[in-house]
């Protein structure tokens, strides 16, 4: 019994501690007092912090707009879901289609090209040690801490015959991820074993052999944060699209948003059914993949 | 043989060719690095240079003229300008304190044995995936004076609330609420990882010498926690200095601009063609950025060595 107990207390008793002082004396009624009590005014308070406003986004969006603009946290007199979606999507000719075909190619893209990019970057810098490595080591910091210079960016752009193109803003999401993609890959490959790279050698890999063959797969934990981590960011980004590609052809979905609010009269229940269609696969990726996600950018943020 | 392969390479530069075989026995070749130095030096190191040039130029996207310190000078004398720089810095510094504050609370609170800890930790942490725009809109409608929600919450438990967004006075501590709203999640994660990682040994001895709760967080969990506070620290500060979403999806800078900071300063000079002065907008940032950022991340890394 007791050696059944020990490891369960050893791991509760700083947590329990610090709310109740010399608990751990006291033992099981102060600990069952601090796991229900504080547990459950814990519950209590994320509900009214957290869950509230994302009830009130899911109540604004099925609501009629009479009602939705009155801004009350309250149970719609009508619903009417399917009409405020069909309209929400049916805005400015389909707008938000186009732009949630915008916003994912332009994650895929960008999200491909950083992992590619990254994990070869990550991989020659952790693996061979050069005069040039303390120099790259301070680019990839500083392209993580420094802001963009967004209007010479888009001057080069321009020059480039690139603003206000797709592509060009793929490169620009891909420029300014690089660095955190760097990081990851890195903290990740410095405990790949390198007797793994000298074995592929032996047995005759080149380089691209050996790092697309043998290193990558190697990678897949690591990979799939990245892919996630970067999605994420690129999906809800909002600054790099509005500057590097304006006009409605390249509308990303965090720019329809502004479609229900800059008219005179905003239309709240489709302004919110907009942010609830924008939130669903960011939902959808948290409920599949919470733990890479959690696990990739606490073991990222700590190690880089 | 890894790491004899590239000597030859070294010692013997003698020939093209030879050089170029060594090269490619080399199982981590240097050309690994082009396609993420090009994009990298193109679009980022390049413009980066360039803005220090052009910040000191009067600038249409097609010529560009210069004027010297100019656009520096009007920077620093446009009250609209200047409310941005020192709005920056408040936005930041009050931001990334709170990160720092409530996400230790929660990170102890969601380590220990509580009811409901993995609803809780989800629920903390979703908001950092959701659109930092659609958050924005969200509380600006929550957050209205006379009709929202939070003051009519505030009303019926009996007290006025404020006028949030609306008041000029609080405007951008209302933005900053939000902020951290959204982002303490992810701060509540890096500690719940650093105190997951401190040894079991330290909290035992500390136990045996009889310490409370209180020496038991100031002499173990805050010190040996201290690199997750330490990169909460810069994620934050990075984060806040270069804020731009939030604010413009909630105020655009106003009431005014007693809400504005340097990314929306850079955004309205973009938009209305002062591209120059857009530009030196982006150079102080770098400026504040770095004069804070790197003594700071020096500092924190000096103290974790000491701890």
């Amino acid at each position: 019994m007791s050696s059944l107990t020990t490891p369960a207390r050893r791991r509760t008793a700083p947590a329990r501690s610090t709310a109740a002082p010399a608990a751990a004396r006291v033992g099981g009624t102060r600990a069952a007092l601090y796991r229900y009590g504080v547990g459950t005014l814990a519950i209590l308070v994320s509900v009214v912090v957290f869950i509230v406003p994302f009830l009130f986004i899911v109540l604004t969006a099925v609501m009629d707009a009479e009602q939705a603009s009155e801004f009350r946290f309250a149970l719609p007199r009508e619903f009417q879901a399917w009409q405020n979606l069909v309209e929400v999507v049916q805005t400015r000719d389909y707008l938000l289609v186009i732009a949630f075909i915008n916003s994912t190619t332009l994650t895929v893209a960008s999200v491909a090209l950083l992992v590619v990019f990254g994990s070869m970057v990550a991989f020659v810098l952790q693996r061979r040690a050069t005069r040039f490595n303390a120099l790259i080591n301070f680019l990839v910091l500083a392209g993580l801490i420094m802001p963009p210079a967004v209007v010479p960016t888009i001057w080069v752009l321009q020059r480039m015959g690139m603003f206000g193109t797709m592509p060009g803003l793929i490169l620009v999401e891909v420029a300014f991820g690089l660095s955190f993609t760097i990081l990851l890959f890195r903290a990740f490959i410095s405990t790949i074993p390198r007797e793994l790279d000298e074995a592929a050698v032996l047995d005759g890999a080149g380089p691209l052999r050996l790092f697309f063959r043998v290193i990558l797969p190697l990678l897949r934990p690591v990979l799939v944060t990245v892919v996630l981590v970067q999605s994420v960011a690129v999906f809800n980004d909002f600054q790099t699209p509005l500057y590097f590609l304006p006009g409605d052809a390249g509308a990303t979905v965090q720019l329809t948003l502004f479609n229900f609010q800059s008219q005179d009269l905003t239309t709240y229940n489709l302004l919110f059914m907009d942010i609830l269609l924008i939130t669903i696969p960011m939902l959808v990726l948290y409920l599949f993949f919470n733990r890479q996600i959690v696990a990739g950018m606490t073991s990222g943020a700590v190690k880089g | 043989m890894a790491t004899t392969a590239p000597a030859p390479s070294r010692t013997k530069p003698a020939t093209a060719s030879r050089r170029g075989a060594g090269r490619r026995r080399s199982p981590y070749p240097g050309w690994f690095y082009l396609p993420a130095a090009l994009v990298y030096a193109v679009l980022f190191l390049v413009p980066t240079l360039l803005s220090f040039y052009f910040s000191m130029t009067r600038w249409t996207i097609f010529d560009s003229e210069f004027t010297g310190l100019d656009n520096f000078v009007q920077f620093f004398r446009e009250p609209a300008l200047t409310k941005g720089f020192v709005n920056t810095f408040i936005y930041a510094f009050v931001t990334s304190g709170a990160k720092v504050v409530l996400g230790l609370a929660l990170g102890m609170l969601l380590t220990s044995q509580i009811v409901g800890r993995g609803y809780l930790r989800a629920v903390v942490f979703f908001p950092v995936l959701v659109s930092t725009v659609g958050v924005g809109i969200t509380f600006q409608v929550l957050m209205h004076p006379s009709r929202g929600a939070i003051n009519a919450a505030l009303a019926f438990i009996g007290t006025d609330g404020p006028r949030w967004l609306v008041d000029p006075q609080l405007a951008l501590l209302s933005v900053a609420m939000v902020d951290v709203w959204k982002g303490v999640g992810l701060a509540t994660l890096i500690y719940m990882a650093g105190i997951v990682s401190i040894p079991k040994e330290y909290y035992e001895a500390a136990r045996v010498d009889g310490a409370g709760s209180w020496t038991l967080f100031r002499n173990v969990i805050f010190p040996l926690s201290w690199p997750a506070t330490s990169t909460v620290i810069t994620l934050s500060l990075i984060g806040g200095l270069r804020s731009f979403d939030l604010i413009w999806a909630m105020t655009r800078g106003g009431p005014g601009f007693t809400s504005d900071v340097i990314a929306s300063v850079i955004y309205k000079q973009y938009q209305a063609g002062f591209y120059g002065l857009s530009t030196a907008g982006n150079v102080i940032l770098f400026i504040a950025v770095t004069a804070i950022v790197l003594p700071l991340t020096r500092f924190l890394a000096r103290k974790e060595v000491e701890l």
